[in-house]
């Protein structure tokens, strides 16, 4: 294992510089795996992009996996697996989701709509529209996150869902920039395309409300 | 095609299709989920296997022992390779440390084993039942302490012209700082990945990669295959950065595992292996001393720079924009390389200027308060037309005065209060800061090979790649515009090793590069096709699907009814770039609040003006600055590797530890383009703006933050618990 005595690393001490070494220490650990048992499989009904989908998967499958690996919708993007960029953004049951953080047998019976769902390269839906007339976006592989969500998002302000930068939870949200920009800010794009993404939705939208700046 | 003579009246010059700025043709597919990424390639292949990627959990060491036996039982294994079973591997050209560790350990999370399985969910299960004795060995992790004893960086000589020490001594006004930029990340969206399929002896990788040829390369010789075994695909990548410039170990363990397997397998790198697997920027440590009149004239400018790399490595040449970017009789810049067992340093967007003006840019506005004049004056006194280490060469475009006036003039900058913590908005404390933009043009041998097909349609093929800079769609442009079709009966294909080898993306020299090259082939397919019409190719114009010459036309499609016409050239450049200084230049103006409490940096408005050569779509060439803009708003507010010197890893090896701008950080953003043609660049007339874009923006942040506040940060990022104690009491 990590410790050892000639880089004057005890266990002990090994627990005390800190969380992260710790973790370092565990990752090729053998104690903490599982027997090796044959994986557990369940079948489970989903409904894609209107069509019903019956998979027999393994219970670890994440409904991302399900989606990219199972279903060949490969729209749905891995950026992280750990919900920390947004990349895989699905709309499940009409809200926006991880689907790298869900699994997929969770979802029996639930109706998923992903980017494949919205629109083809023939029939573009108005969001892809004005992704592409706006630019926005560059590498493209956060970009049917990036929809996925402001598609969703836009039906959260419409169903009067605050958010951090909302000032009155009394009144219904509006679109402002800063919510905008605020609700948007679960998808993460590197490319920085932030400003025509901005554009596009807001035009779809129909234009912002003009608030405080953030 | 050699281009060795300034470029005069070309058919790009018509600007009927390049110049404007078209949509991507790229974005119906992109937007709808539908471009196929590496790992997607359900469309290719069948069968795939799944590997999973073990780091080292040491930075340096050996390993002692492996268990592999809970692992190869597990359910679905197919099997596991480690650099003892995976037979002899040599190490690309581009690479400083092995693809595969083990037994030696070059470096945290270096590659150590790989786990192939039927699923993703039963590789990796697997993968965490591999127990790995190792035997931990002392290394060098913290640059500060390693930095005293570090020797000059080799291939990069000091340089001196005049007698720096004697001007900076006599200078009546002086300014001797330090500076210290952080490791920072690509952190591009789409992790390394491959799938890998042997038929025989023959490789072919779906991956997600730059350059293709060098990576090809590097491919055949760390497996010790020939090159011609060798074929890379790589039609859409999910950013790069840089970070993809090099063959990674996805490519190299896919490949390994599947010749185990005798199936295709597929790696992507987990997010949390990425930042301590692959290269990062190097941190630098900076010292900058300027000596200058009471009026302003810089008299002695001097750069040092430290850095530290694994053994083999480069440093960060962070001093390289200091040679260039101001005027002054007597100068200096040196370069300093210390080992350091953290992961390998390597190129990212702007590699070298993006830090060294991080340091540059604020030393300037310290100066310019030193000697009470505006930043913008100082720069524009300071201006020169030559390469001030060689007065007889002059630069090719340099319009950085006219981007820094016109930045101020749309920007409000006299607005700026020079006294800092003076503005107020409510409970912000408002301040402006600019920057010089600066970043040299390069220019590489492209290739392509154009095909006017038997109905009429143009396809374009290179191994070129579109990191999302806009490849598609500006070779899309420069083909049309040179047959004299419409965009959409040009077909484009990218990213593939047997097509002819380009320029590749890196350095901001692809989208210049590469166009030329299409032009090279365009100019060879109008000789082809005029002669097959009967045209004298010296004046046959081009356009509307016709061509013509003396009096008569006929459709283009008309050379082809027989068989399609098939051509390949490649631009190649001679002397140009030696005689005169080919750079690229901006201003960038940002405006920030400081929250008069806490210290919160918000950004309020940017605004980048670039100077950069003709500009072949002004839609995509904007989304480069933005782009760039926002990262380097990363750089000065957020990103920064942390470093566990004891351990020796990137503590923050992940997107939630290791921050990048997100829609809340960043405000609308204005990028001005000034009208402008390089003839001495090539027949496009280009240059590059993809790396401009990011080369200052961090300063700009920085010196508005001072103006706002009265704090000066000199170590990178900008946070606020670095402003606390110096923020002005509150009213």
């Amino acid at each position: 294992m990590v410790e050892q005595s000639d880089a004057g690393l005890s266990r002990r001490g090994l627990m005390a510089v800190g969380v992260a070494s710790a973790a370092v220490a565990s990752a090729p650990s053998a104690t903490a795996a599982p027997a090796q048992d044959a994986p557990i499989l369940a079948t489970v009904t989903l409904e894609v992009n209107d069509r019903k989908q019956t998979l027999h998967l393994d219970t670890r499958t994440t409904l991302l996996d399900a989606l990219r690996e199972h279903l060949k919708l490969t729209g749905t993007k891995k950026g992280c697996d750990h919900g920390q960029c947004g990349a895989c953004t699905v709309i499940v049951e009409g809200r926006r989701i991880n689907a790298c953080l869900t699994l997929a047998v969770m979802h029996e019976g639930d109706t998923i709509t992903t980017i494949e769902g919205l629109g083809t390269p023939e029939r573009l839906h108005p969001l892809q529209a004005a992704f592409v007339r706006h630019d926005g976006y560059q590498c493209g592989y956060c970009t049917p996150g990036q929809i996925c969500s402001a598609k969703a998002m836009l039906d959260e302000i419409k169903a009067g869902v605050p958010s951090h930068v909302t000032a009155d939870l009394s009144d219904k949200p509006k679109l402002t920039e800063a919510e905008l920009r605020e609700r948007m800010s679960g998808n993460i794009c590197r490319c920085g395309a932030y400003s025509n993404i901005v554009e596009a939705i807001a035009e779809v939208a129909g234009g912002l409300v003009k608030g405080e700046p953030a | 095609m050699k281009f060795d003579t300034p470029a005069t009246t070309n058919p790009i010059d018509q600007l009927k299709i390049v110049g404007k700025p078209v949509d991507r043709i790229d974005g119906p597919l992109k937007t709808t989920g539908t471009a196929p990424y590496a790992y997607e390639r359900h469309d290719a292949l069948e069968g795939v296997a799944y590997g999973y990627v073990v780091g080292s959990a040491i930075a340096k060491g050996r390993i002692k022992a492996m268990d592999l036996g809970r692992a190869r039982a597990a359910p679905g294994v197919l099997t596991v390779v480690t650099a003892q079973t995976a037979g002899k591997l040599g190490k690309g050209d581009n690479n400083t440390a092995r693809l595969l560790g083990g037994p030696e350990i070059e470096h945290y999370h270096q590659a150590v084993a790989v786990v192939v399985a039927e699923t993703f969910e039963q590789a990796r299960a697997a993968a965490a039942l591999i127990k790995i004795d190792y035997e931990r060995a002392k290394g060098t992790f913290d640059l500060a302490s390693a930095k005293d004893g570090a020797p000059p960086a080799k291939d990069n000589p000091d340089t001196a012209v005049g007698d720096f020490d004697t001007a900076f001594a006599a200078a009546p006004v002086k300014l001797d700082e330090a500076y210290t930029t952080p490791d920072q990340a690509h952190a591009m969206m789409e992790p390394h990945a491959s799938i890998a399929a042997w038929k025989g002896d023959k490789l072919t990788l779906w991956t997600s990669n730059q350059m293709i040829a060098w990576s090809r390369g590097d491919v055949a010789k760390t497996l010790g295959i020939p090159k011609d075994d060798v074929r890379l695909v790589s039609p859409y990548i999910g950013g790069g950065f840089g970070g993809k410039l090099f063959v990674r170990a996805d490519a190299i363990l896919a490949a390994l595992g599947a010749k185990a397997t005798g199936r295709p397998v597929k790696i992507a790198l987990p997010r949390p292996l990425m930042f301590n697997n692959t290269t990062h920027r190097p941190a630098t440590i900076q010292r900058i001393r300027i000596g200058a009149t009471q009026d302003g004239r810089i008299t002695a400018i001097g750069h040092e720079s430290w850095s530290g790399d694994l053994p083999g490595g480069g440093p960060e040449t962070a001093t390289q924009q200091t040679r260039l970017l101001y005027a002054g009789a007597n100068r200096m810049t040196k370069m300093k390389l210390a080992v350091l067992d953290l992961p390998e340093g390597n190129a990212m967007r702007a590699p070298g200027e993006a830090p060294g003006l991080m340091a540059l840019e604020v030393a300037i506005d310290e100066l310019a308060e030193k000697l009470g004049m505006d930043p913008v004056e100082l720069r524009v006194l300071n201006d020169t037309q030559v390469d001030p280490e060689k007065p007889g060469r002059p630069f090719s475009q340099r319009r950085l005065v006219e981007c820094l006036r016109t930045g101020a003039d749309r920007f409000g900058w006299n607005r700026r209060q020079a006294r800092p913590g003076q503005v107020r908005d409510g409970r912000w404390l408002v301040g402006m800061g600019v920057a010089a933009a600066f970043r040299n043009n390069m220019v590489m041998k492209s290739a392509a090979r154009v095909r006017l097909e038997t109905s009429g349609q143009i396809t374009v093929e290179t191994d070129m790649t579109d990191i999302g800079t806009g490849s598609y769609t500006i070779i899309a442009q420069t083909a049309a515009e040179m047959m004299g079709v419409p965009l959409h009966r040009v077909t484009v294909k990218l990213g593939d090793s047997t097509f002819p080898v380009s320029a590749g993306s890196g350095g901001q020299w692809g989208g210049n590069s590469s166009t030329a090259g299409v032009y090279a082939a365009c100019v060879k397919l109008r000789e082809a096709a005029a002669t097959k019409l009967g045209f004298d190719p010296t004046v046959a114009e081009f356009s509307d699907g016709q061509v013509k010459a003396g009096g008569r036309n006929a459709p283009l499609a008309q050379a082809a009814t027989e068989a399609p016409l098939v051509v390949e050239d490649a631009m190649e450049y001679g002397d140009l770039t030696k005689t005169h200084q080919q750079s690229t230049f901006g201003g960038h103006f940002v405006e920030v609040g400081v929250d008069a409490a806490t210290a919160e940096i918000r950004i309020r408005r940017m605004l980048a003006v670039c100077a950069a050569g003709r500009i072949l779509n002004p839609k995509s060439a904007r989304s480069q600055v933005i782009g760039a803009m926002t990262m380097g708003a990363g750089a000065a507010l957020m990103e920064e590797l942390a470093v566990d010197k004891r351990l020796g890893f990137f503590v923050n090896h992940d997107l939630a530890g290791y921050e990048v701008p997100v829609h809340a950080d960043i405000p609308h953003q204005e990028v001005v383009f000034l009208d402008e043609t390089d003839p001495m660049s090539s027949p496009m007339k280009a240059k590059g703006v993809g790396e401009l874009g990011i080369c200052g923006v961090a300063a700009a942040v920085a010196n508005a933050v001072y103006n706002a506040t009265g704090v000066r940060v000199r170590d990178y990022p900008v946070t606020l618990d670095k402003l606390l104690d110096g923020m002005p009491t509150l009213a």
